[in-house]
């Protein structure tokens, strides 16, 4: 165990997939032209007034009831007051002293096991729009996605490495994904994350002084700024320095922090209750009636998957965590014998190039069909890859079993058509007999190698390293 | 006929009659606005093209036979911190004195559709902040009962509009009085209506939680026309009231024999000039003998009601005008290298001194340290003094009481903030309880300038503020001289 352990909290902002933006009916969309989608509502203009759309609410209480929360009956949006350019209106409309959902826990499957992360609370928010800077022409305000409805998911400092944060971030996506409120898309900036660490001695109780990254964009540099942060903190705290209280800019090109505001600058939001909006009243029966609309998530669906398919929680945890691969390995695994094989292929060759969005580029019928040829032994796992890889790029729809006909690729069963080959393989690598016969295991990989080799990488491995091991033993000493 | 003379609902049958046209009785509004405003100063922007051509408009429907509704091509002035689309709307500020805006508030696009004609925008403190039209860019208007006065604030260009015969009616707002006291400073009639009466939507905000628009006419029953027309939900407006409307003028003519009306003789003892106080128990006398029971009010100590409502405003306008900060909306001054330069600089020689008393008051109210203590402690008052009005109110049917401590000031006057602050005292009741007021003139005078009253109500109950207003009204001609 080492001597230091990483204290992490995390906000996750969460935009929400719903028609109109939070409090005007300008469509919520990504990537129109700038400054299109705007009125006089979420540009500020003075005289306008904000209007809840209820649709945030049904999304937010979705959101919430997914990650476990309990729903305030009353709740109010509060003004957020700060001078920036992308904030028309100086204040940002959020909530503070009553968010709408209430603690809250999500599950997450790491390497190590499963680990239970609370959360604070789930409030909604307003976006505030964006700033593009221009070589030459300076900086620029697109202002479409201001009034954009967020929720900002607030975790208690529960999180204790960066595989941790990472699983939780993904989780995250895969519940807003699942219950349809969020595409959940980090590389469009629909997901985005502050992380909050400290360090502390392992088995301390006590809480060290934390720092802040703000609104960090990628699974991938989360991982990479935790993975800085408790780094840089813990080098500080050997050489008997102290941690200040700040936030903290990460630079995921050069992997680098670098202080942007200390405790002294912190920000005095000045935060009331907008008079602009009433209070939000939920009724049970509303909460009643969105818990009805939320399909099964990826807990229940993970488990089942351990139950039925007897794959590892780790595994499960994988391909439930995106509800396309989910409802993909689940029709893959309906129709074929060898699930856990249709398992195996998506963690090992779909999931690492899969897109943030988009189809996935074969059918479950081409998998469950390659899974077969796998567990039947027809082909080996050396061309059950291959012809995986190929149809993932093949925009036709490639049939593994006439695909492996045409192109020769059964693999090599039949004991007959290997007999000679080995006992060629075995004169042409004495020394490696000879290193077997002293114990020396790997010594054989060189000769079921030649096999393969004279096979096209054909011949069944196994049966393959079967009959050499019957072949040596034969052999006198 | 003499059109000064005439109220809305005269001018009305004189566009049927076809005694004048709809231009015609612009016409008469413009060349007085032409001939008065070099002295009086009411307006920031006369609007005569938009106005000829929304009176043309009107007389060709009028022409094609249409079923117009009474304020139709009636003349009006508009407050200039009430948004209307291609027209400057400054607020009374330097900081918006190039803002056009691209749409039109709730009230104007209802009165455009009851095909009014707009004359101009009316002058007003800066940002809807003070008494005597004193803080506004477009500097002071005056008094057109008394030029060397103040015409009261912050709709000062509005009461004085009116009062000046500018105009048959003008929209004010009201956030702690600036309706109720410049009508009473001016003679003439203001209402305040209750709180989500009136949309806010398009409204320049400054104390989001009490702004409300409300007419000041000349007479009440043109009050209450005016109030018809603009009333009514708006679901651009979050707490706009979502009931009927009632039928305003619907309790005219009735007098006030049997109500009762409350008094709250704290008030008159030790805080309004003794001519005020006698003209208000004049009134309460005459009242009482048409039929009126008058009932002395019980109420707990109110004199906390005043820095709650400094607080509460200053903390609500420090957010209000954030906006104003030179990147989107706001001057930006010429003079930054900086993000920061930007904003200090702009917000620095853009806003005027009130408005930047109000924002660091109501930066420091809302601060973690200090928001308990203040923004949180008013608010408690505020519930407070509103249970306070409304027990009140459960002893009589409305409450009659002074407007100001004393008549329209001396223009130039110099009074410290707090000094200006503490003659809001009786004009903060209702605004702070969302409820509806109504000022209008007692009928007495004092160094030949008006003593104003005020009868508040429950909320919603302006038919019957209307109805005592018109009693107390009909009484001031009887009085008339004295």
């Amino acid at each position: 165990m080492s001597k230091y352990e990483a204290v992490i909290g995390l906000e996750v902002h969460v935009e929400l997939m719903t028609e109109k933006k939070i409090f005007c009916h300008c469509k919520n969309e990504f990537g129109a032209a700038p400054n299109t989608n705007i009125c006089p509502v979420c540009i500020a203009m003075p005289g306008a007034l904000p209007v809840l759309n209820r649709q945030v609410i049904d999304y937010a209480i979705k959101a919430g009831l997914a990650c476990n929360s309990e729903i305030a009956p009353y709740s109010q949006l509060e003004r957020k007051n700060y001078f920036y350019p992308d904030l028309p209106s100086a204040y940002q409309i959020t909530q503070g002293k009553h968010p709408l959902c209430l603690g809250g826990h999500i599950d997450v499957e790491t390497a190590d096991g499963k680990r239970r992360i609370r959360l604070n609370h789930i409030h909604i928010e307003a976006d505030a729009g964006k700033l593009v800077h221009l070589e030459g022409e300076g900086t620029l305000v697109d202002l479409n996605r201001a009034g954009v409805p967020l929720i900002e998911i607030v975790t208690e400092p529960d999180i204790r490495s960066a595989a941790e944060a990472d699983a939780f971030l993904r989780k995250i996506r895969a519940l807003v994904q699942y219950t349809g409120v969020s595409d959940g898309r980090m590389d469009r900036g629909s997901m985005r994350c502050d992380v909050n660490l400290s360090v502390r001695t392992t088995g301390s109780e006590k809480l060290g002084t934390r720092t802040e990254m703000k609104n960090i964009n990628s699974f991938n540099f989360v991982v990479k700024a935790i993975e800085h942060e408790f780094k840089r903190q813990v080098e500080i705290l050997e050489s008997g320095g102290e941690i200040d209280q700040e936030t903290r800019r990460f630079d995921s090109v050069n992997n680098t922090s670098s202080p942007l505001r200390s405790k002294e600058d912190a920000m005095d939001y000045r935060y009331f209750p907008d008079p602009d909006l009433v209070p939000i009243a939920i009724k049970p029966s509303q909460v009643e009636q969105i818990k009805a609309e939320i399909p099964e998530l990826p807990d229940v669906r993970m488990a089942a998957y351990v139950k039925r398919w007897d794959l590892s929680h780790y595994d499960a945890d994988l391909l439930t965590n995106d509800i396309r691969v989910a409802d993909f390995f689940e029709k893959a695994a309906d129709k074929t014998s060898y699930p856990k094989l249709a398992a195996n292929l998506i963690i090992a060759d779909l999931l690492p190039g899969l897109e943030e969005e988009g189809e996935i580029s074969l059918l479950p019928r081409q998998l469950a069909d390659l899974a077969d040829l796998l567990g039947k032994e027809e082909i080996n796992s050396n061309t059950g890859r291959k012809i995986f890889k190929l149809m993932l790029t093949e925009t036709g729809e490639l049939d593994p079993g006439a695909y492996v006909k045409e192109n020769n690729l059964a693999q090599i069963n039949d004991r007959s058509a290997l007999e000679d080959l080995i006992n060629t393989a075995i004169a042409n690598n004495e020394r490696a007999v000879v290193d077997y016969k002293k114990g020396k295991e790997i010594a054989i990989k060189a000769i079921i190698g030649q096999v393969m080799k004279a096979t096209s990488g054909l011949a069944n491995p196994l049966l393959t390293e079967e009959m050499i091991k019957e072949k040596i033993a034969e052999i006198p000493d | 006929m003499d059109i000064n003379k005439m109220d809305i609902k005269q001018l009305a049958q004189g566009l049927r009659a076809k005694d004048f046209t709809a231009v015609e009785l612009c016409g008469h509004f413009l060349s007085e606005i032409e001939a008065k405003e070099p002295e009086i100063n009411a307006l920031i922007t006369v609007t005569s093209k938009v106005a000829l051509d929304e009176a043309s408009s009107c007389d060709k429907a009028l022409a094609e036979g249409q079923e117009l509704p009474i304020l139709a091509g009636i003349p009006f002035a508009l407050k200039d911190n009430i948004l209307t689309k291609g027209i400057l709307t400054s607020g009374g500020s330097k900081t918006l004195a190039n803002f056009i805006p691209p749409y039109d508030a709730t009230v104007r696009k209802k009165l455009k559709e009851q095909k009014t004609v707009l004359l101009g925008k009316t002058n007003l403190d800066e940002f809807a902040m003070g008494s005597t039209t004193e803080s506004s860019f477009y500097g002071p208007t005056k008094n057109p009962l008394d030029t060397s006065r103040a015409p009261g604030g912050s709709s000062g260009g509005s009461a004085a509009a009116v009062a000046a015969g500018e105009a048959p009616f003008a929209l004010g707002s009201d956030t702690g009085g600036s309706i109720c006291q410049p009508a009473a400073y001016c003679g003439i009639v203001g209402m305040r209506p209750s709180y989500s009466l009136v949309s806010r939507y398009g409204v320049i905000a400054m104390t989001s939680s009490m702004d409300q628009v409300g007419p000041l006419t000349r007479t009440v029953q043109d009050n209450a026309l005016v109030l018809q027309a603009i009333a009514g939900h708006d679901p651009q407006d979050s707490v706009s009231h979502n009931h009927p409307l009632p039928d305003f003028s619907a309790r005219l003519g009735r007098g006030v024999e049997g109500l009762k009306i409350g008094l709250p003789l704290d008030h008159l003892e030790t805080k309004v000039r003794p001519e005020i106080k006698n003209a208000i128990l004049k009134v309460v006398a005459n009242l009482e003998s048409q039929g009126a029971k008058i009932v002395t009010l019980r109420t707990g100590n109110l004199e906390a009601a005043l820095p709650a409502y400094y607080l509460l405003t200053s903390a609500e306008v420090s957010s209000n005008l954030g906006r104003f900060d030179g990147i989107h909306y706001g001057y930006r001054s010429k003079n930054y290298e900086t993000l920061e330069d930007i904003y200090y600089n702009s917000r620095s020689e853009g806003l005027g001194k009130e408005a930047k008393r109000r924002i660091m008051l109501g930066t420091f109210a809302l601060s973690s340290s200090f928001y308990d203590a203040f923004y949180v402690k008013a608010q408690k008052v505020r519930t407070y003094i509103a249970r306070e009005m409304a027990k009140a109110l459960e002893q009589a049917d409305l409450i009659l009481a002074p407007v100001t401590a004393d008549i329209a000031p001396k223009l130039g006057t110099t009074k410290s903030p707090v000094e200006r602050y503490k003659e809001s005292f009786s004009v903060v009741l209702a605004p702070l309880a969302g409820l509806p007021a109504l000022s209008l003139p007692s009928g007495y005078q004092v160094e030949g300038m008006p003593i104003g009253l005020q009868l508040i109500g429950s909320s919603f109950s302006e038919p019957l503020l209307y109805q005592a207003g018109e009693a107390v009204m009909a009484l001031n001609s009887e009085e008339k001289g004295s």
